[in-house]
Formats: C-alpha cells, structure tokens, sequence
C-alpha cells in the first residue's frame, strides 16, 4: 500500500470476546521506517499475546499509546505517515491559542517547557487545574470537532467522512454550508481542491493535560511508578504535549519498602488475578472427592503406549484416559457441563474442554480449550491435548484456542500433590483436579470373597463445583461414574 | 425521421414487427374492427386481416392464456389489456404459467403485453393505476416503461423479438402529449440500459414513464435557483439499469427516487434499498421516494392531481434533498 496520507494504526479485534488489549511492546520507534505488514507493535489480550503488522509502508509519525498502557479494541494507537513527509509541525505546542488565555509567556518557551513533563517548576503552564480563570480547552478531547470554526458541525455524511479520510482532512476545519452548517460533500471538495493543508494528521493533540502532575513531585524523583516515561526515545520530532502515559490504575504508587523488589504485573497475571477474584465472588465453590483403583487404566495404557507413539506419536497419558472418560460421563450430567446465564440454566449437546496449562517460564496459566471433544475417542483425545497444551507453552495460541470452554480439567498431580481446591473457570459450572497416580495398600476381595490387602495404584480426582447450580449429591453421582468407567475401562468403547 | 406522438410510435412500431415478421399477431378487447380504444391499432385489421388482429371476448384469462399457448406453440402474440388495471384478471396465467414455463419446461413464452396504464384524466381508481411493481417482484418478466416516442417504438420491438414475457407499460398521459423525432426505419432499444434525460451535478432523480416529464419541469424550474439535476430515465423495470444509477449517485451523492405507483412495495424502494446497500459511502444526504400516497387513485380531478406527484412536489422534493 503506498501511502499517500496518513494512517491510523488501531488496537485491533482479537477474538470475540475480548474488549481491550495491552501495548507490551513497540517494535518500532518513533520516527523509524516501516514496511507495510512488518510488526509494529507487540500487544496481549487477556492471555494471548500477538505481533500487529503495520497496515501501512511509511514512517512511525506518532505514537499514541505507550507501552504498558491497556486500551480498548479500536484505540488509535500510532499514526503512519508516508515515507518523505515532513514531520508534523515542530512548534505545534501552542494549544488552540484563540480560546486559551493561558498567561501568554513567550511560546517558545511554553513549548520547551511543556516537553520536559512534569520535571520542572511549577510554573509551566499547565493548562488544566492550574489556570486561573481557566475556560480550559476542553482538556482531553481528541475529537476532530474540537477547533473552533463554528460551534456545531452536526452529521457527517458518508461520502464527507469517505473524502476526509482519502485526503486526510479534518472535517472540523470545513465551512460547512449544508443544513444546519452541516459540512456537505461539494464544501469538502472545494476544501481539498484549496490546497487546504492536509491536516496533520492528528489535530495536533490538543494537549493532553499532563496528568495531575503531583505538584509537589520532588524535581528529581526518579520516575516512581514502573510506567513513567523517562522519555528516551522522545524524538526532537516529536510534537510538544508531552505522552503521560497514564497508567492503567492511577493508584499512587508506593515506594518499595528497603529489602522489597517490584516488578509490574504482566497482562496474563493481571488477567488472571481479575478472573480468579470475580470467579470466587460468582460461583459458591464447593469441592468433592473420590478415590480411583488405576489398576486397568495402567495396564491398558502401558499396553497402548507403545502402540501410540509408534503409530501416531502420540502419548496416551493418564490425563487423557481421565479426559475421555470425563466427557462421556459428562453425558449424563448435562448441568455440571452447563452455565448460570442470568436466571437461566444453559446446557449443551456437546463439550468442549478446557485444560489448565502452565507457561514454561513457570509465571502464568492458560486453558485452552479442545472443541468438541465428545467427538473424539482416546487416540484423537491423547494427541488434541497434546497439540494444544505445546501450542499453550509456545505462546502459539489464537484468541479462539482459549474461549468457550464448557467444563475444564486441571491437573496438579504432576507435582505429586493428592488433594486441591481449584477455581472454576468462568461462566462454566464445575472443574475437575486430577492427582498423582499413588501405589497404595488397598482392600480388595480375593476369589473366594476373602478381604484382602493388596498393593493399587490410586489417584484422586476431585470435582469443584457451583452449588448455585450443583448438588452435593449430583457431584457425588458424577464422581461414582466417572470413578467406574475409569476402574472398568472399556478398551473397545472408547 | 418524422415528429411523431407517444402514440404513433407504438402503432408504427407494432406495424413494422407485424409486417416483417409472420409469427406476430394482435389480440385483444376491441382491437380489430374498432381500432382499439385508444386507436393503437387502427387499420390494422385491414391490413393484416382478422386471423393476426383478433377482437378477443371480454375476458383478459383467456387473452393471456390463449397468448401463452400460442406463444408455446412458436407464435409472437402481443395482447393488448384495454387497460393496464385489468391486468390483475390475467394474473394466473401470467405469473404461474406464462412467467415459469421456461424454468420448469426450457420453452420459451414470448409473450408481449400492452398495457396502457397511468392516470391523470379523472380515470378513478380502475383505469389510472400503474402496476409495474407487482410485475417487477416476479421472476421470469420483464417490465418496460417507455417515456418518449423514440423509446416506445424501440422497446416495443425489443419486447416482441425477446423470448419472455414482456409487459409494456405504455402511459396514457403520454399518448398524443407527447410528440417528437422518431427514426422510420425499424429498431430495437436494448432493455436494462437506462438514458440520462438530463445531466446536472447537485441531485439524482431516478424515474420512468411519464414522471420523466414532471421531473424535467421541475427541474427547469429548480435551475433557476443554481440546483442542477440529473434525470435518469431506467426505460425498463426488469432488467433495471442498476450501473447507471450507481454512476450518477457517485456523482451527485443525492438521489430522489419518483414514481407515479404507490409508495409502500413501489419499485422506488427497490432502487433506494440499493443505493443505499452499494453506495453507502457515496450518500451525502438522505434517500427520498416521490410516489403517489397509499391510497386507490381518486376520481375527483383536485384529489387526483394531490395524488399524483405534481411538478411542485417534486421541485420541492429535490430541493430538500438538495439543500440538506
């Protein structure tokens, strides 16, 4: 695409569900070229992370949005400028001079001052609360509207929107002569065939007020909170308002107590410390559990293994025989593969499954999710869990793997540990734990119905459940199934 | 080239078909011996004898049917309806028969129907209506508007050599109103190609028929006042000339759509839904339709002229639009 004005970049839309996404990193710096389609930025949703392509060739113009910052999906976060256009106006600081009666001191300096953010004295002229009689300039407002040419502008019509955008055209700046001074398709024309500057790009910011500065900020703080710009990679270029980048929790950061270290919160932990805390305030978790004899799931897979991984290359790991037998005894409880929407209850014809997967730097969760797994016998299973769960550690999930999941399956026993308490998975119902296979010492009867002890390799399993929505009673007749089909596992079934 | 009216181009132009081609007959209500109501067909009979001009009973069913048949049968009948409001006695046979056939059966049904339509003589609500929207939802017809002399010579022929059903709404205001250049020799205008009747820059009005001629009047007046119109006269119905439409849109960025039909189901609306569908970027104002009010057409000579859209509703219609 070779750009002839200039181009938004956009937090785009990644998977339904998601609303708002956070810059983790620019790839590309202010004032740097681009190719059309080469990674611009790094972004993560929720829990997935993924690389924005440039929708256009050209030069990093502006950035809008800093790293660290978390936004919603559509924000404009950068503008592209076509390569060999000249940067934006340099002294573009002078807010909409007209209106502001800021007490005028030489601009020049105002400028300088204002680019160095809340480092110096007080008297920069800080446009917000400061100003005295202040009529301030609408502070924030980034709308285009936002210059005064004559009050009002009201609808823009399509073909207006359409022309302003082709010639970058900031409809604000039109006489208007339509209805009402409605800006009409011809004034626009005329506006574009006048030579009219282009505008530049954004209407030179009205200046974000500088955040609050703490007003009493020490002059040489060094930068308290994690996200304060040092401001290195401030192009000379760069337009004067200075980029505050707000954090996302404005909370007064405190200082870390001597012996204390602090690192910000990536996306996901912030994710799921949200999801965590809203899923214990929903649901009325409850938990079950019931004791399984593996003694035929062993020996069926120490027969199937071998076969597997050489035939398929697949491992049918316990997980798997547990998953299987959990999605046909899902079956008869359509509840506990349900959801409370509201004050209905919500069933389903089929499961999709998430499974709890640890990240391999050891510092986050996600559960992807296997779609339609009552489709799948053991074999499809083994390797859907598998492909899913080396996507999950290589951070190779799309926003889709990790959404609409109908019941989950979280499985600590790797560590060895027998017994948990997990949280359920918002909006679903119930999640099953599964633990380590033990060998222990276990009353059976012998042939002549004799009680005897013999050595079996047991594993719990555990159901953490909504009681808003599920029995006692119903989770135990759940865990009795699922217990017998895994004790008297049907090799030709499944 | 002579000046011709409305009306002797079509008679002309029917003529021409009947002699050079054998398969094209007429029927219909007072056709042969009296020439027609309107005199279409005058001396017709003596010229290509009883058995090609054939005074049909008083039944439109059996008009059409028998049209139909002979049409199967490899003939080019051309039925004339006294008037086009008696069409809706002929519906069967056309819509479930004349107008399938060749889906069901692959025969073609080259059928041609006159239908003088249209009101503005105090005609009341059985011989004014314009039913070109009824016939347009029908797969498998074609419907014809013409509005001048030149066009309703040309679409006749064209109607009569195309192998489907064909409703050719002649207007009844236009008969002997209308006078103007048409070529003697014979040809064919093609269907689905629409003519700018007026070329302007600041609104679009899409029409046919006689509202051509109301749209031309209004706006002569209106570029007195530096509004300049396009007029785009779409000639046919089905097929309609959806590019040209789209091309002046993208032009003007405003369009009105008029039609002497009713408003609510009126091909209007087709064209509107259109425009807005394919050239929503193009719009600078709102869509509006200039119809005739939901109502049967009334006798009376002052209601009617409040029903049908005047040369004043229009000029302001456009203006609105215009001005937004």
């Amino acid at each position: 695409m070779a750009t002839t004005s200039a181009t938004d970049v956009v937090m785009p839309q990644m998977g339904v569900s998601v609303s708002e996404g956070t810059i983790t990193k620019w790839l590309k710096q202010e004032g740097e070229t681009v190719a059309a389609d080469e990674s611009l930025l790094e972004i993560s949703t929720d829990k997935v992370d993924t690389e924005v392509p440039s929708p256009a060739a050209g030069v990093v113009q502006q950035i809008l949005v800093q790293e660290g910052e978390t936004v919603e999906v559509g924000t404009k976060l950068a503008v592209i400028a076509p390569e060999g256009a000249e940067a934006p106006p340099a002294e573009a600081a002078p807010p909409p001079a007209e209106e502001a009666p800021t007490p005028e001191p030489a601009t020049q300096e105002a400028a300088a001052e204002a680019e160095a953010p809340s480092s110096s004295e007080g008297e920069t002229p800080v446009p917000a609360a400061a100003a005295p009689e202040a009529p301030a300039p609408e502070p924030a407002a980034p709308a285009p509207e936002a210059d005064g040419a004559t009050g009002e502008k009201t609808f823009i019509s399509p073909v207006v929107a359409r022309i302003a955008s082709e010639h970058g055209v900031d409809v604000g700046q039109v006489q208007g002569s339509g209805r009402g001074g409605r800006v009409t398709k011809k004034d626009i024309l005329a506006f574009v065939e006048s030579g009219a500057p282009a505008a530049p790009a954004e209407p030179a910011a009205p200046p974000t007020p500088p955040e609050p500065a703490p007003p009493e900020a020490p002059a040489e703080a060094p930068a308290p909170a994690p996200e304060a710009p040092p401001a290195p990679q401030q192009q000379p270029v760069a337009e004067a308002p200075p980029k505050p980048a707000p954090p996302a929790a404005p909370a007064p950061v405190q200082q870390p107590e001597p012996g204390e270290a602090v690192e910000p919160m990536t996306a996901m932990r912030r994710g799921i410390a949200e999801h965590m805390r809203r899923s214990l305030d929903t649901s009325a978790h409850v938990t079950s559990a019931i004791e399984v004899d593996m003694s035929k799931v062993v020996a069926i897979r120490k027969k199937l293994k071998k076969e597997y991984e050489a035939s398929y290359g697949v491992n049918p790991t316990y997980l798997s025989f547990v998953a299987r037998a959990t999605v046909e005894t899902l079956r008869d409880y359509p509840w506990i593969n349900g959801e409370l929407r509201g004050d209905q209850i919500v069933t389903r014809n089929y499961v999709n499954l998430g499974f709890a997967v640890e990240l391999t730097d050891g510092k986050g969760l996600i559960v992807p999710v296997v779609r339609h797994t009552e489709g799948l016998n053991l074999l499809g299973m083994a390797r859907s869990i598998s492909e899913i769960a080396t996507r999950a550690r290589e951070k190779k999930l799309l926003p889709d793997d990790v959404q609409g999941g109908t019941f989950t399956i979280t499985n600590p026993g790797g560590y060895g540990t027998f017994h948990g308490t997990p949280v359920i998975s918002q909006p679903q119902a119930a999640i099953l734990g599964t633990y380590a296979v033990v060998k222990r010492p276990w009353v059976i009867q012998d042939d002549r119905g004799e009680d005897v002890i013999a050595i079996r390799p047991i594993m719990n399993l555990t159901l953490t459940y909504d009681h808003r929505l599920v029995d006692g009673a119903l989770a135990g007749r759940f865990l009795r199934d699922l217990r017998q089909r895994l004790e008297s596992w049907d090799e030709d079934a499944y | 080239m002579a000046e011709k009216t409305y009306l002797q181009a079509i008679s002309d132009g029917l003529r021409q078909e009947m002699q050079r081609d054998k398969r094209v007959f007429v029927i219909g209500e007072d056709v042969g011996v009296y020439g027609g109501a309107f005199k279409v067909t005058l001396g017709f009979q003596e010229e290509f004898g009883p058995w090609r001009v054939i005074d049909a009973p008083l039944s439109e069913t059996a008009i059409v049917g028998g049209c139909t048949g002979a049409a199967i049968m490899g003939m080019r009948p051309v039925a004339e309806m006294q008037f086009a409001d008696f069409i809706s006695c002929a519906w069967d046979h056309l819509v479930t028969v004349a107008a399938k056939q060749r889906w069901r059966a692959g025969t073609p049904v080259p059928i041609t129907v006159r239908l003088p339509s249209g009101g503005g003589f105090s005609g009341g609500p059985f011989h004014s209506q314009n039913p070109e929207s009824s016939f347009a939802h029908i797969p498998g017809l074609k419907v014809i508007c013409p509005a001048t002399p030149e066009d309703a010579k040309g679409l006749l022929a064209t109607a009569i050599q195309d192998p489907n059903p064909c409703l050719y709404f002649e207007h009844k205001h236009l008969y002997r109103r209308l006078k103007a250049e048409v070529p003697d020799e014979r040809y064919e205008t093609p269907f689905g190609k629409a003519r700018i009747h007026r070329a302007g820059d600041d609104v679009s009005v899409i029409t046919w028929g006689a509202m051509v001629h109301t749209a031309e009047e209004a706006a002569q007046q209106l570029e007195g006042d530096g509004i300049s119109v396009e007029i785009l006269d779409l000639r046919t119905l089905i097929p309609w000339d959806k590019q040209a439409v789209l091309e002046s849109v993208a032009k003007t960025s405003k369009a009105v759509v008029l039609h002497e039909d009713t408003h609510t189901g009126g091909f209007g609306g087709e064209i509107a839904a259109t425009i807005g569908e394919e050239a929503f970027e193009d719009l600078d104002g709102p869509l509006k339709r200039i119809t005739a009010p939901d109502t049967p057409v009334p006798f009376s000579p002052v209601l009617e002229k409040a029903y049908i859209p005047q040369v004043e509703d229009v000029a302001a219609g456009i203006r609105e639009v215009a001005e937004y």
